[in-house]
């Protein structure tokens, strides 16, 4: 988990208010959301997950020469080592939370710094065993201030993918 | 825009359809922005063939971002101090998506007026794929 930062942009900011379906002008328009009650473009609530593409460490990004899990010539580009994808693909997104000590804007350059949060385990409702672990982000601003608490929890199904995560 | 903490009531609903008809063409626009490119989400031949699954699903981030439209259209812009959820069920393409958000409180959090909210999104079929909470600054 290496900390990394990465820049706030306004076209980022459309094109991931667009991802989200959200014609909001606040996300696009700087005329519009300048007249707003938020006095210029903000990022919309779930915007820090474009860290992903900066985060030196992220495995769900194809990187060149190197095998990708996705299909070309066949089905996957790695062998199948557990049921439902295994490898970067085999767990799922359990639960996100924000907590917002400001929304980020145009301009910001957030630092990223992770640290591994609690791990438990569950029965799953068709028999598997289900490992849970959290991660809590932070994302600070050029000045050191805390912008986004975040915190999230993936689930590794040892056997079968239960209906309790869903990617 | 903006609520005013006078005239909410605790136990008051919004409901908000989200869309129609999810495409497989949003996945990949969410996997794009976002920069999660598990296959899972945009690849129907990795999905099904070696993965295991009907088909693609969408990211669980997609429908948090989703939802997040329910409540800043509603709340007003800046203004969510915290959103969680949790994953119950998948999103497949083709499913028809709304939240709803139920007040759950109207109280002081360091002399600033806050609501807090429920937050449910369902599918088509009334299952729910998404359930979590928000709290956001009111007048």
């Amino acid at each position: 988990m290496a900390d990394f930062s990465f820049p706030v942009e306004a076209g980022q900011i459309m094109l991931f208010a667009r991802a989200v379906g959200d014609p909001n002008p606040v996300y696009a328009d700087p005329v519009a959301a300048a007249a707003s009650e938020a006095g210029g473009i903000l990022a919309p609530p779930t915007f820090v997950q474009v860290a992903a593409h900066y985060d030196p460490d992220w495995q769900l990004r194809p990187e060149e020469g190197k095998p990708w899990f996705g299909s070309g010539r066949t089905a996957s580009g790695v062998t199948q080592t557990e049921p439902h994808g295994g490898g970067p693909g085999g767990g799922l997104h359990a639960e996100q939370h924000f907590e917002y000590h400001r929304h980020p804007r145009p301009g910001d350059v957030l630092a990223v710094a992770r640290r591994p949060g609690d791990t438990w385990e569950k029965s799953g409702r068709r028999g598997g065993r289900l490992v849970f672990a959290e991660v809590i982000s932070e994302y600070r601003d050029a000045a050191g201030e805390l912008v986004i608490t975040a915190r999230n929890v993936v689930v590794r199904p040892e056997r079968t993918v239960d209906a309790g995560a869903a990617g | 825009m903006s609520l005013r903490s006078g005239d909410l009531t605790v136990g008051e609903c919004h409901t908000r359809l989200l869309t129609q008809d999810l495409t497989r063409t949003q996945l990949v626009m969410y996997a794009g922005a976002s920069g999660d490119f598990n296959p899972l989400h945009t690849d129907d031949v990795y999905a099904r063939e070696a993965a295991g699954y009907p088909g693609v699903f969408a990211h669980g981030m997609l429908t948090m971002g989703l939802t997040a439209r329910a409540l800043t259209d509603w709340v007003g812009d800046g203004r969510l101090t915290r959103y969680g959820v949790r994953f119950r069920s998948q999103v497949w393409p083709g499913d028809t998506l709304s939240t709803r958000l139920t007040v759950t409180a109207v109280r002081d959090e360091s002399g600033q007026s806050v609501v807090d909210l429920d937050v449910v999104t369902v599918n088509g079929a009334g299952d729910e794929v998404l359930r979590g909470y928000a709290t956001a600054r009111v007048d």
